[in-house]
């Protein structure tokens, strides 16, 4: 299963299917009875894409050895100070624009003190009480696969975006304990939704379109493997028309099929207790994907009482929210910002619906096929009135393939003659099989344009009816017997000749020709 | 020598009359006189002789960095020097040795500073007296069984008795400076670095009888000095006349990118060439700060202080800071919230002294946190935590900063009704005897030692970056974590009857350092202390 570089992945849908069949069989007993009601929210830990952390100039390179990438701040070395990135709130901005926020023109900074080993401090520098932003919107699109299969919008509200620093990793063996602090003081920009949504699939949707909301942005980099994007899920159902019941917390969903699989395990798990007349116990569960179930977390028995704190060495963060306010150096400015904030992809899907005539299957494919995007829009804005719908489906069914399979990123195809070959096809100059071979060769011969692919293998529909009276007759006379019971008018084989035809010229055919020859010449009546 | 100003002795190096190597020397040499009074927790000699012969090549090729090249300095052991002790006079960092330097640090060694050591300090600087150090009390002076002498200027008609020596009963230093402060007044060097959260320069300052100065919050950097109280900390200056404060002063304030509450704009350097008009100066004395627990001698000096002032034209008129009394209560819960903060990442793992137990983390943190601190710090912690849970944060820390509003706003009204500077005591009275300091804990201590200086930590105005928003008012109380503490500082002004200094602080609104600095200037011309000079 492909979870991450989305850009590089078959499209979801098909994996929501096949992965969702799978689900079913494995877990949904109880979540299927109207009786339940689950209820999920989702809180996404975004590392920011900057190149270096949030309060030290240390770097963010994933990849470098163990505790090299630390400065003396990360390692809270008595008498070092935060100084704040100015690239990181520039990023958690956008990003609370691009999400529909209402940013705080002042937000400060927090203490959350707890003790371990990977959190040099003993406390973590966050925005709880007065955070970057609040009261956002994420839209994105669920599908459902299965008997009842559908495909539909849903709206989950988003909370608050805070900027906080990222803790160390431990590392432990049977004798001993092991700290890294490449990832102390990170840059992390924690979203918290509300609890809007009912099950897994809902929730790994939402992460699903957050991840193309991010990487346009460029604000993180989501790659999920490397930590860069984590899922916490709180759960909990009720019977209809019933409180809330008590949640559970899945910590550090790392994979988008791993949101999906934990929220509906946890879901069924505590309609399970549920049932048995027993109680779901507030707590922190991991989710164990090779086991696929959330099991409890040992080192987050004990509540914490967190001690919050103004972080006294961090003046508040102030933002200029309109023209008319003074812009001080030590300011972001939205004003600017704003301007950088590209078309969401739920902007886009409803564009590519309204404007082009697109489905809203393919708006969802295409919005999230990032090497397509470029293609789609140059070969629209070259011709107007291009048929759109001919245009997506050749890049989302024989493009898309391409550059799936295309790991060392060789494959370039222009936009001019992927605009070439959708006329073609709407002016039935070429099939579609044609415009396979066009692609193929185009694939393998960057330096040649499809007219020049079709000029050199001769690839354009015959439509010389001399050369299809002879290709018809050379089928007939190939088929004499089936003919004969066409004749006859014991069985129509008007089609499988035609297709006939159409194998010989190798799909050259202008098959509306080949069709007209038959009509005139062996029209079929039953007897 | 070793007595006078920094810039006769600075002329003197600039004639070739003395080298910054033989002058190193001499104060290399005081220090071993001195040795009983426990000033320094390290001596630096090493770092010393190099950089003194480094100045000697300087002033060879007339490359001199200004009047603070070759002058011998000593720093508070709870800022960071590169490869050098910083225990903050705790177990905990006993073999602490900093990858970097302070910034004050590297400021003052820029300036052509010669840096004979590290003063001691109570345990992370909590503590009034010098006392609670692991490295030992550091003794005063002033009544050590050191022979000294008290000399006046020529042409001065006072004289004053000599305290008694009680070898046993030995005067504190006050603190929790009070290594820096000592430094400073037995000649060991010229100047030092001390630092002030409630009072921690002035106080020590006051008991040895030279000049302490606690300047705005956020005029100099607090990068690589070793926290107490975030919000509060500031670097202090403790040196023999108010000249040299400036002049050390001038050298390490300014803008500095590690430390993002230090004020943005660019340092114009304090000038005393112009002094002080009096006329028309008004000074006011806050009636609050003359309790019930003072000194006679220091209502007595503080009256005659206000008369000077008064017969050379100051407008001099009692005032009131009628929230003073609940002042020091609430710095004791801003304190300690900070100080459970900052203590957390004292766990052994990194940098310090390390537990021997590996049965669990928590078990480490404890073995470790136990053995590292004392009793002091311990209970800060403790109660700090006790303040921050989440059940009592509104009780004792959001109550705590909106009564450091009322107190701000005392002084802003102060202020407001154009007063340029207050005068007070800095203690309640000369240095105690050890026994008498004794008879109280460390907390009561502080809050009677503290009494008259940590308001101005506490006073000042908000930092102006934070006023520009209507949504301000919805921070009003938070925000009071970051009021920007006022410039204060402690000038000498007399003996009492037993023969020990007394001292009197002067505050100014924020950043106005240079009419706080003129103004201590002509008081210290105008009450010609005596100097202190060693018998050997």
């Amino acid at each position: 299963m492909v979870i991450m570089g989305y850009g590089r992945c078959l499209s979801f849908i098909f994996h929501f299917k096949s992965s969702l069949k799978q689900i079913s069989n494995c877990y949904r007993f109880f979540s299927a009875t109207p009786e339940w009601e689950p209820v999920v929210g989702l809180e996404i830990h975004a590392q920011i894409q900057s190149s270096s952390k949030l309060f030290s100039g240390a770097d963010t390179n994933f990849q470098t050895p163990t505790n090299r990438s630390v400065a003396l701040f990360d390692a809270a070395f008595p008498g070092t100070l935060p100084v704040l990135n100015r690239r990181c709130v520039e990023a958690g901005t956008l990003t609370a624009l691009a999400l529909s926020c209402d940013l705080n023109q002042v937000s400060t900074f927090d203490r959350k003190h707890y003790f371990y080993s990977d959190l040099p401090a003993g406390y973590q520098i966050t925005q709880h009480r007065f955070p970057l932003a609040q009261n956002g919107l994420l839209n994105f699109i669920v599908y459902k696969g299965g008997s009842d299969s559908r495909l539909y919008e849903k709206t989950s509200q988003i909370h608050q975006i805070q900027l906080e620093q990222d803790s160390g990793r431990s590392l432990h063996d049977e004798i001993r304990s092991l700290v890294d602090l490449n990832r102390a003081g990170l840059p992390l920009m924690e979203l918290v939704f509300k609890p809007d949504l009912s099950d897994g699939e809902e929730a790994a949707a939402l992460v699903k379109e957050l991840i193309l909301v991010l990487t346009r942005l460029g604000t993180c980099s989501c790659k999920m493997e490397e930590g860069a994007l984590r899922v916490d899920a709180n759960v909990s159902v009720h019977r209809r028309n019933s409180p809330l019941g008590t949640r559970t917390e899945i910590k550090n969903i790392g994979a988008i099929r791993a949101v999906a699989n934990a929220v509906d395990y946890e879901i069924d798990r505590q309609i399970r207790v549920l049932q048995c007349g027993k109680e779901v116990v507030n707590e922190t569960r991991s989710w164990d994907a090779e086991r696929m179930r959330t099991v409890p977390m040992r080192d987050k028995e004990e509540k914490q009482d967190y001690r919050y704190m103004p972080e006294p060495n961090l003046p508040p963060l102030h933002l200029r929210l309109t023209n008319d306010q003074p812009m001080h150096s030590n300011m972001v400015d939205v004003t600017q910002l704003i301007n950088k904030v590209p078309e969401s992809p739920f902007q886009m899907r409803v564009r590519f619906q309204k404007d082009y005539g697109l489905s809203l299957l393919q708006a969802v494919r295409l919005v999230s096929e990032d090497m397509l995007l470029p293609l789609f829009f140059n070969a629209m804005n070259m011709k107007q009135d291009r048929d759109a719908v001919i245009l997506t489906d050749l890049l989302l069914n024989d493009v898309l393939s391409y550059f799936n399979e295309d790991d060392s990123c060789n494959v370039v195809f222009k936009a001019d003659d992927m605009g070439t070959i959708t006329d073609m096809m709407k002016d039935g100059v070429i099939s579609k099989s044609i415009a396979r071979i066009i692609l193929k060769e185009l694939s393998q011969s960057p330096a040649l344009s499809a007219k020049e692919v079709m000029e050199k293998n001769n690839l354009s529909l015959i439509c010389d009816p001399a050369i299809i009276e002879r290709l018809c007759r050379s089928v007939t006379q190939e088929n004499a017997n089936m003919l004969k019971k066409h004749l006859a008018g014991k069985k129509d084989s008007t089609k499988v000749l035609e297709t006939k035809v159409w194998k010989k010229s190798e799909g050259r055919a202008n098959m509306n020709l080949v069709k007209e020859w038959f009509k005139t010449n062996y029209p079929f009546s039953k007897k | 020598m070793l007595s006078t100003s920094i810039q006769s002795v600075a002329k003197q190096l600039k004639n070739s009359k003395i080298s910054a190597s033989e002058l190193c020397d001499a104060s290399l040499k005081q220090i071993e006189k001195t040795k009983s009074l426990n000033a320094f927790i390290t001596v630096t000699s090493d770092v010393a002789l190099k950089q003194a012969k480094e100045s000697d090549q300087r002033f060879l090729n007339g490359m001199t960095r200004g009047d603070l090249d070759g002058i011998p300095i000593a720093i508070k052991d709870n800022f960071c020097t590169q490869g050098i002790l910083t225990s903050c006079g705790s177990n905990m960092l006993s073999n602490f040795l900093p990858p970097y330097d302070a910034t004050v640090v590297s400021r003052l060694r820029d300036a052509g500073t010669v840096m004979v050591g590290k003063c001691n300090l109570d345990e992370f600087a909590m503590g009034s007296g010098t006392v609670d150090s692991i490295y030992g009390p550091t003794k005063n002076i002033w009544g050590s069984n050191i022979p000294y002498d008290v000399t006046y200027k020529p042409n001065h008609k006072m004289s004053s008795s000599k305290p008694k020596v009680d070898p046993e009963d030995w005067r504190i230093a006050g603190g929790s400076s009070g290594g820096s402060a000592v430094a400073v007044a037995s000649g060991s060097c010229f100047a030092a670095l001390g630092s002030d959260t409630g009072g921690s320069t002035r106080n020590p300052a006051a008991y040895c009888g030279v000049v302490g100065f606690k300047p705005s919050y956020g005029l100099v950097s607090r990068h690589g000095l070793i926290p107490l109280v975030n919000s509060m900390d500031v670097p202090g200056i403790i040196a023999r006349s108010v000249e040299d404060v400036t002049l050390v002063l001038n050298a390490i304030a300014g803008p500095d990118v590690n430390d993002s509450t230090t004020l943005k704009r660019k340092y114009e350097k304090v000038s005393l060439d112009e002094g002080v008009n009096l006329l028309g100066l008004r000074i006011g004395i806050p009636k609050e700060y003359q309790n019930t627990a003072i000194d006679a001698e220091i209502v007595d000096i503080l009256k005659k202080t206000a008369s000077i002032f008064k017969e050379c034209g100051a407008n001099v008129t009692e005032v009131s800071l009628p929230h003073t009394p609940y002042s020091i209560t609430c710095y004791s819960v801003l304190n300690q919230c900070e100080v459970a903060s900052n203590m957390a990442r004292y766990d052994g793992l990194r940098f310090g002294i390390r537990g021997d137990v590996t049965i669990s983390t928590e078990q480490l943190y404890a073995e470790t946190r136990s053995r590292g601190f004392n009793e002091v710090v311990r209970s800060r912690i403790l109660s700090g935590n006790y303040f921050l849970l989440k059940r009592n944060y509104e009780k004792y820390f959001v109550k705590a900063l909106k009564v450091r509003r009322l107190i701000k706003n005392d002084f802003d009204s102060l202020w407001d009704s154009n007063f340029d500077i207050l005068l007070t005591p800095t203690t309640l009275s000369h240095a105690p005897k050890i026994s008498e300091f004794k008879q109280y804990d460390n907390q009561t201590q502080c809050v009677t030692q503290d009494y008259c200086t940590q308001p101005a930590n506490m006073a000042g105005t908000y930092n102006t970056a934070l006023m520009v928003h209507d949504s301000f008012q919805k921070f009003n109380n938070w925000f009071c974590v970051f009021v920007l503490g006022i410039p204060a500082i402690t000038v000498p002004v007399g003996l009492s009857r037993e023969g020990l200094p007394l001292g009197l602080q002067l505050m100014a609104p924020v950043f106005h350092e240079n009419a706080l600095l003129r103004t201590a200037l002509w008081l210290q011309q105008a009450v010609n202390f005596p100097q202190l000079k060693l018998k050997v």
